[in-house]
């Protein structure tokens, strides 16, 4: 009898890790494959800032797979990936989170990548109550069904909550030894995990990806909003991920750089967007994100980021506006005072 | 022994590096050798483990000027 291959959905996270586990133990080939987005967390900001960059972040799906002793297969899908988050079948949760319809997409991905390489079946870390949105019981079938997948998808965390898939009934897996974990409690899995001997898993409270956060969500939605489009590219989603986001007027907004490596950051799309860079003292670069500044727009955008400068207090900051041929600008501000700054401009 | 496959990676952060040197082997026959450039710190720990999962092996590795150079070796199984 030939060995079964089932390719595993790897997270990152402890919940994927255990359900990888407990098929490889039944002497299935496991594989792993993992979803980039754009909005994954996972250390953007640790390489970008100064202070964060001597402590290297490791990619704990990688991690994941290293423990298991798979292979792991990431792939890029932030281009297929947009229509999920801009219509969202089954709607977004708390933020601008599709989750079920991110799992819905993920495991057809899974799906067609089985179907392509002569695998099995299909295997993800979900747990029936875990997450509000995405793993209610009513949204297992739904996920099973409209990714196409159907029954081969398991679920071994909770597949003794289920009906048994084709893998369990065609006994290529031993339904018995899978688990019925449910609920949001977390110490079933955290007593399983200490039974693999798996020390140092990701904590998995934190969630995976930057659509849960409600900052990060109502930046988002104030791109598309200003934008008069929910259309986005790789950069505008990074982008949400760095500085201070101002918004002092419909035509326009300022990212400013928090510190040195956000500087370093934004400086390579200073030839995409007009910047704001303080001469006179040391302060941020600040990208404009809008159409061409007019004269008064621009002594508005550099009073805002003196603010942000050494010479915040100073009578006159002197600063380098380019426009984006890079055609550079002297302008003297005064900085504006910490109470000018419209609580209603900033964007978080 | 053929020429080297260059990646650029400079600018990407987590995982993109790892996903263009991925790429790259796919599309390539065993024993291809790939240089890659990035400027992500996580590529430190990231690229050396994608390679020991897969079954690559990182023939150098070198910091300079906040860049980070690796030439992996593309595995007879993988």
């Amino acid at each position: 009898m030939r060995t079964r291959k089932a390719v595993a959905l790897i997270s990152g996270g402890l919940d994927s890790l255990l359900a990888a586990r407990l098929i490889q133990q039944q002497g299935i080939q496991v594989e792993g494959i993992n979803f980039f987005t754009g909005f994954c967390v996972e250390g953007h900001t640790h390489a970008i800032r100064n202070r964060d960059r001597s402590r290297v972040k490791r990619n704990n799906a990688l991690w994941v797979a290293e423990q298991l002793g798979i292979k792991l297969h990431i792939i890029d899908i932030v281009d297929e990936y947009k229509d999920v988050v801009i219509n969202p079948k089954h709607g977004y949760g708390a933020n601008l989170n599709p989750c079920l319809d991110c799992k819905i997409f993920m495991v057809r991905k899974a799906h067609e990548w089985i179907q392509e390489r002569d695998f099995d079946f299909i295997i993800t870390g979900e747990v029936i109550g875990q997450r509000p949105k995405s793993q209610r019981k009513r949204c297992m079938p739904v996920v099973a069904r409209e990714s196409g997948a159907d029954d081969l998808l398991l679920r071994p965390l909770c597949a003794l909550n289920l009906p048994a898939t084709r893998p369990e009934r065609e006994g290529w897996v031993e339904r018995a030894e899978l688990r019925d974990f449910g609920g949001r409690s977390r110490k079933p899995q955290m007593a399983l995990a200490r039974e693999f001997g798996f020390e140092d898993y990701a904590q998995p409270a934190g969630g995976c990806c930057f659509l849960t956060d409600q900052s990060y969500s109502v930046k988002l939605q104030d791109l598309w909003d200003n934008r008069g489009s929910r259309e986005y590219e790789l950069d505008d989603i990074m982008l949400l991920k760095v500085g201070r986001h101002i918004r002092p007027s419909a035509a326009f907004k300022l990212i400013i750089a928090r510190e040195e490596g956000e500087t370093n950051f934004l400086s390579g799309y200073r030839h995409q967007f007009q910047t704001i860079k303080t001469v006179s003292h040391p302060g941020p670069l600040a990208l404009v994100e809008g159409a061409q500044l007019d004269a008064a727009q621009i002594q508005l955008a550099c009073a805002i980021t003196a603010r942000f400068c050494k010479g915040r207090d100073a009578e006159s900051v002197e600063l380098r506006f380019s426009d984006r041929e890079q055609v550079a600008h002297s302008i003297h501000v005064k900085p504006l005072a910490a109470d000018e700054i419209k609580q209603d401009w900033i964007i978080v | 022994m053929s020429a080297i496959v260059e990646v650029d990676a400079r600018r990407l952060f987590c995982p993109l590096p790892v996903i263009r040197l991925q790429n790259t082997i796919n599309q390539n026959p065993p024993g291809t050798r790939v240089r890659i450039v990035s400027t992500d710190p996580g590529s430190i720990n990231d690229i050396p483990t994608w390679c020991r999962i897969n079954g690559h092996q990182v023939l150098e590795s070198v910091e300079q000027d906040r860049e980070f150079v690796f030439l992996v070796q593309k595995g007879d199984d993988a």
